[in-house]
């Protein structure tokens, strides 16, 4: 017996559902940019998942392709933060409103 | 009972083979240590322990009982959980890539009618490895990569600026040096056509070179390079420069922790000297051994295991030897190095590879 | 039935971690929680058939981007996230779209329960290594090179985000602007 695809799509569902709320919850930029990866990886098991069930290789390719964009995001993303901290000493998405007030 | 253990027939197998190879594993491991102290004590005019048993060969078992006696420390404002942590993943993730060593190549005329109710009915080939996975190259690439975690967590944890300072130097070394070292890997995969670890070693029995080593001349000394950076060696040790950091990430750890650490490295050792033998050397194939015992007999499985184990040998004595010949390399010559060496080099032996194999598949 | 085990365990895993990811107020835990999720994930795909992303998984994620954000946390050595979010309503969006999400997955579940899936049967290369380049480099090439190209960008912008000028460079550099505004007066007169 093998689990079936409504359960890996719950948990995926489960993941991306945490993911989200920690993204509105989380004040630091590196917190928010974890859940954010957390979510992606929500979705590649879907994909994945998919790719089983239906015999195709491709979801598994587009796996690929979204792990790709999430390195590149962590390379850009970390270096704004890091830019970000040299100028506040703070990691604090609320410190970054300067265009506000 | 019988119809239980029939069930459960292979997995005793492997999991006397896991046994096996765990105690093996750890029997070198222990020895390299040993070996290490008194090669290094040849190199530099002294004659090395040799007071626990006849020329100190009970002195690694010495050495574990000392580290389970000591005190064990916890520093004060250390983060307790992580600091716990820390030597566990360095040793689990430094022994997991065991699973896809081919230890040797498979028996296929094995007997089981000795076993009583016919248990071994139905197996007659026992592969020396404990897991055939597709991938073999990306797990052990992989499952090293997050050996990291072990020693930039115990310098993050322990609250000590040296710690620290050496865990952040280890990650920055293992970060860079693990591109080089997957870029240099890409050449021998595409010759071989496979990620699976057997599969490279009979690829490269099929191909005229025998051993990859030949074609792939530029991989090898960068995937050699590249692995005494990886598993943190002289010269390539900063993260525990002496001089510098006291002892770097595991300074503040003592007794068994400690032990975990000295083990986790000296593990990694083995695996890159196992990574390289297979990739480079051929593995457990012997050239002509063939000619002598019958492929897939007994004798010859022992044969090749034993040429396996001398290969990975040879490759732990170049690590003594370096160490006692090399100085160490400062942190911004090792940065260049990485960078501006090692990983063109490497993408240039990746491009030439490519050409090489598109003109010779025309 | 062994399948169904190992998806229960990992599953479970994965979902504490991902609790703990956002419940912890440290981002080194954070950090490591995630990096278990990670794992738990990889764990899942072996199951699914997918060894070779399984693989990937793991070099990629727990051993390249993780590792990165954990030496980002070490090298800023910032406090723990203090208190609260100043902006209240942020609070109730979340919750709202907590509470959304998880009924449209609520949904989703039982829509797919009810047609009849069955995994078809494992072919001898759909997830292997052979297949997924053979995809790659085939049907799916110009994704490919736009991935390559993009990765490409992301160094590019990494390195300029992150350099720091001394002073003689940035004297270059006004140099430079100032050069330009010349030329620019030139043009136009």
């Amino acid at each position: 017996m093998e689990p079936s695809l409504a359960s890996y799509l719950a948990l995926s569902g489960i993941l991306f559902t945490i993911g989200a709320v920690g993204v509105t919850f989380k004040r630091n930029a590196i917190g928010m940019f974890m859940c954010i990866e957390l979510m992606l990886n929500a979705v590649n098991l879907t994909f994945v998942a998919f790719a089983r069930y239906y015999g195709d290789v491709t979801g598994q390719l587009f796996v690929f392709m979204v792990m790709s964009v999430a390195a590149a995001e962590a390379a850009v993303g970390l270096g704004i933060i890091i830019a970000f901290f040299r100028n506040k000493e703070s990691v604090d998405v609320d410190d970054a409103s300067l265009m506000r007030n | 009972m019988e119809s239980v253990l029939k069930t459960a027939f292979p997995f005793i197998v492997v999991a006397v083979g896991i046994g096996a190879a765990f105690g093996g594993v750890m029997m070198i491991v222990a020895y390299t240590v040993l070996a290490e102290r008194k090669v290094l004590g040849w190199i530099q005019g002294r004659i090395g322990p040799n007071r626990a048993g006849p020329w100190g060969l009970f002195q690694p078992f010495a050495d574990l009982l000392k580290f389970i006696f000591k005190e064990d420390l916890t520093p004060d404002k250390s983060t307790k959980v992580v600091y716990f942590l820390a030597p566990l993943v360095a040793l689990t993730c430094a022994l997991m890539p065991m699973v896809v060593y081919p230890f040797g190549p498979a028996i296929t005329t094995v007997d089981w009618s000795f076993l009583p109710w016919g248990l071994g009915e139905g197996y007659h080939v026992l592969p020396l490895t404990i897991g055939q996975i597709d991938v073999g190259v990306l797990f052990v690439l992989g499952i090293t990569s997050v050996g990291v975690y072990g020693i930039a967590l115990a310098g993050w944890s322990s609250n000590s600026k040296y710690s620290l300072m050496g865990g952040l130097r280890s990650s920055a070394q293992m970060i860079s040096y693990e591109l080089a070292m997957g870029a240099s890997v890409i050449g021998v995969v595409m010759l071989a056509g496979t990620l699976d670890l057997n599969g490279i070693i009979f690829a490269q029995i099929r191909s005229p070179f025998k051993w990859f080593i030949i074609p792939q001349v530029i991989g090898f000394f960068v995937f050699l390079i590249s692995a005494f950076a990886e598993t943190n060696r002289v010269p390539f040790d900063l993260p525990e420069a002496e001089t510098e950091l006291v002892a770097g990430f595991h300074t503040e750890y003592s007794a068994l922790k400690f032990a975990l650490f000295f083990m986790a490295e000296y593990v990694n050792m083995f695996t890159v000297s196992v990574m390289c033998t297979v990739l480079f050397l051929g593995g457990w194939y012997i050239p002509g051994l063939g000619h002598i015992f019958e492929p897939g007999s007994i004798p010859y499985a022992v044969a090749s295991m034993v040429g396996f184990v001398a290969k990975i040998c040879a490759f732990l004595f170049l690590y003594i030897w370096v160490r006692g010949t090399l100085p160490r390399f400062r942190f911004d010559q090792l940065m260049n190095f990485g960078w501006k060496f090692l990983l063109p080099v490497a993408l240039g032996n990746v491009l030439l590879t490519i050409i090489v194999v598109f003109f010779l598949n025309r | 039935m062994a399948t169904t085990v190992l998806f229960f365990i990992f599953a479970g895993i994965a979902i504490a971690c991902a609790v703990s990811t956002v419940y912890q107020r440290n981002p080194l835990y954070s950090a490591i929680s995630l990096v278990g999720v990670f794992l738990s994930l990889s764990g899942i795909y072996v199951t699914l058939a997918a060894p070779f992303i399984a693989a990937v998984q793991v070099l990629i994620y727990a051993g390249a981007i993780m590792v990165l954000v954990v030496f980002v946390i070490m090298l800023l050595n910032f406090d723990d996230e203090p208190g609260r979010n100043r902006l209240k309503y942020l609070y109730v969006m979340g919750i709202g779209l907590g509470v959304l999400l998880l009924g449209q997955t609520f949904y989703i579940y039982s829509a797919v329960m009810r047609v009849p899936n069955v995994a078809i049967e494992q072919t001898k290369t759909a997830g292997k290594t052979l297949s997924i380049g053979q995809g790659m480099y085939t049907e799916y090439l110009l994704p490919v090179e736009i991935v390559g190209i993009m990765l490409l960008m992301a160094i590019i912008g990494a390195v300029i985000l992150v350099r720091r000028l001394n002073q003689p460079q940035l004297e270059l550099v006004v140099e430079n602007e100032l050069e330009d505004e010349r030329l620019e007066e030139g043009m136009l007169n």
